[in-house]
């Protein structure tokens, strides 16, 4: 794992580390690899022949108008589509090169980790959160020192540090969604996805974990769902844009934002529908 | 005022007036039943009552220290066997069952609550009390629990469901197989209510005597073993109140007493342990 600060400063500008295209380009190593997916729920097809690969310690994400599928997709990418019932995947997804469809589903979900839309803390101390996910996986060692590395990576650890055996529900709402990323980060995933982690925040809790964001991808490969296209812009370097269950166009944030390929991202971008 | 405007405000305060006698009389067959059991059972329990033995017939005094130890044991074997089975069933139902199975599961489980207590007395007889050629406590305690399953597993289901599905996906998406998922989160989440439930449901069959009739019998003397017949506290109440001596009607008052002192007791604790807030806000 790269080093990382131990302690992140906060500001309310965040910074926005995306390619330029004039820095020199180091090839781009590919974490996942989702293939010919087709996705059904029931009878009712939501995504169609999806073909996206996810590059190593950058962000991605995924936008698109409501319905589009994004969700979705987020959710194959570590099975998590699997506690619907009627929910059928086709095609093949690869992780590092191996199918995670052939793969057992908790050891894959440890290394791709999620965090949802609402802040979802257990009902636990803030510590029994964070050292959650070590101590079902078994983990030996010192769970104490895992959980304040963790805290430290959400940048969370200062504001807590006092209070780590509190109710996680006696944080704000921005602060709980910094503990969840701060559970997900304890099990040390290669991936993290996160499914539009701040609509339920305010401004300034959305600034704080969108740093966070940028600065994780020292630790981890990132996908990200958002509505917010601005968010999109300024976190992400790759950038897929959905639209009725199909990937109509995938490219470095730059230039989707910029010079879209494609009419309708255009008309997305620019804020015509959706 | 016109003669219909004066009709329709007479109706008005009459059916006001019917409606709130009608709140008031269910209140107070409550209290009516409370006051009248302190009266006749305060002025006749002593603590003989708690220590003794019943007195041979004919003689006053004695008490009901078999049928309290009596009732302890019926109701641990009742809840030994009705906790588990209601809970893990609720388990199943709640978060692995699809949905003919649960219907099933769920429709069997209240018809099963609304079987009458007599009912459920004669199976235990035939089941347990006759192969074995005797009454005795676990027939009683089998009976008792078979009671407590539906209402443990009904209520406790309402409860596993409650919890938001958003920390069942939290626990699952850190690599947590669904029976970590639901035995570290989806059940802690829900203890508070689920504890309810459970005293809800022991409260409920301490009182049951029908169940208890032919299958733990009863007994004047401290039961021997488990496969023996045992005296019980409603079974002691039925005996009592309706055998002609007036001391004895004096001692089914003070059991009586005893017996509806420890429901509320349960009644009360099970609504404070709620009403201390569920564990997880809803979202």
């Amino acid at each position: 794992m790269a080093s990382v600060r131990s302690a992140v400063s906060v500001k309310i500008t965040p910074p926005v580390s995306v390619p330029t295209g004039r820095e020199p380009q180091a090839p781009l190593l590919m974490r996942m690899t989702v293939s010919k997916v087709n996705f059904y729920y029931g009878p009712k097809q939501v995504l169609f022949d999806i073909n996206l690969n996810i590059a190593s310690n950058k962000v991605t994400s995924l936008i698109g108008p409501s319905g589009c599928g994004k969700s979705t997709l987020l959710r194959t990418l570590n099975r998590m589509h699997e506690t619907v019932r009627s929910a059928r995947l086709e095609g093949e997804i690869l992780i590092d090169g191996q199918n995670i469809l052939a793969q057992d589903v908790t050891a894959l979900r440890r290394r791709v980790g999620m965090v949802f839309q609402r802040p979802n803390p257990f009902p636990k101390s803030i510590f029994d959160n964070v050292a959650y996910g070590l101590r079902i996986n078994g983990v030996k060692g010192s769970i104490a020192d895992a959980v304040e590395k963790s805290l430290r990576h959400a940048a969370l650890w200062d504001e807590v540090k006092d209070q780590l055996h509190k109710s996680a529900y006696e944080l704000s709402g921005g602060q709980q969604q910094r503990l969840c990323i701060a559970r997900a980060l304890a099990v040390e995933p290669e991936v993290l996805l996160l499914d539009e982690p701040c609509s339920a925040l305010d401004p300034i809790s959305t600034a704080k974990i969108e740093e966070l964001l940028v600065q994780l991808k020292d630790l981890c490969t990132i996908v990200i769902v958002t509505h917010n296209m601005q968010q999109a812009a300024r976190v992400s370097d790759f950038t897929a844009f959905l639209l009725t269950g199909q990937l109509i166009e995938f490219s470095p944030t730059p230039q989707l934002f910029t010079t879209p390929s494609d009419a309708r991202t255009e008309a997305y971008i620019t804020g015509r529908f959706g | 005022m016109s003669h219909r405007l004066r009709w329709r405000k007479f109706v008005s305060h009459f059916m006001l007036t019917m409606t709130g006698l009608c709140a008031l009389v269910a209140v107070s067959v409550l209290f009516f039943i409370l006051g009248y059991l302190v009266y006749h059972g305060g002025t006749s329990i002593s603590w003989d009552f708690f220590t003794k033995l019943p007195a041979p017939v004919g003689e006053t005094g004695g008490g009901m220290a078999n049928a309290i130890v009596g009732s302890a044991k019926l109701l641990l074997l009742a809840t030994l066997l009705g906790v588990p089975i209601g809970f893990f069933g609720a388990i199943y139902l709640a978060e692995f069952s699809g949905g003919t199975m649960a219907f099933v599961v769920r429709y069997a489980a209240d018809l099963l609550n609304g079987v009458p207590s007599i009912v459920i007395g004669i199976f235990a007889y035939s089941l347990v009390v006759l192969p074995f050629k005797h009454f005795s406590t676990v027939a009683g305690g089998f009976a008792l629990g078979l009671m407590m399953i539906p209402i443990t597993l009904r209520s406790t289901e309402e409860f596993l469901r409650a919890v938001p599905r958003a920390l069942r996906e939290g626990a699952m998406a850190l690599g947590a197989s669904q029976w970590k998922t639901i035995a570290s989160v989806v059940v802690p989440a829900a203890y508070r209510g689920i504890l309810t439930a459970i005293l809800l449901a022991f409260a409920r069959v301490a009182g049951e005597t029908a169940p208890l009739l032919f299958t733990a019998f009863g007994n004047r003397f401290w039961s021997p073993g488990w496969d023996q017949p045992t005296a019980s506290l409603p079974v002691m109440i039925f005996t009592y109140a309706i055998a002609p001596y007036d001391d004895w009607h004096r001692q089914a008052w003070a059991a009586g007493l005893v017996l509806l002192g420890l429901i509320l007791i349960i009644n009360i604790v099970a609504r404070v342990i709620l009403s201390r807030g569920v564990a997880v806000p809803r979202t």
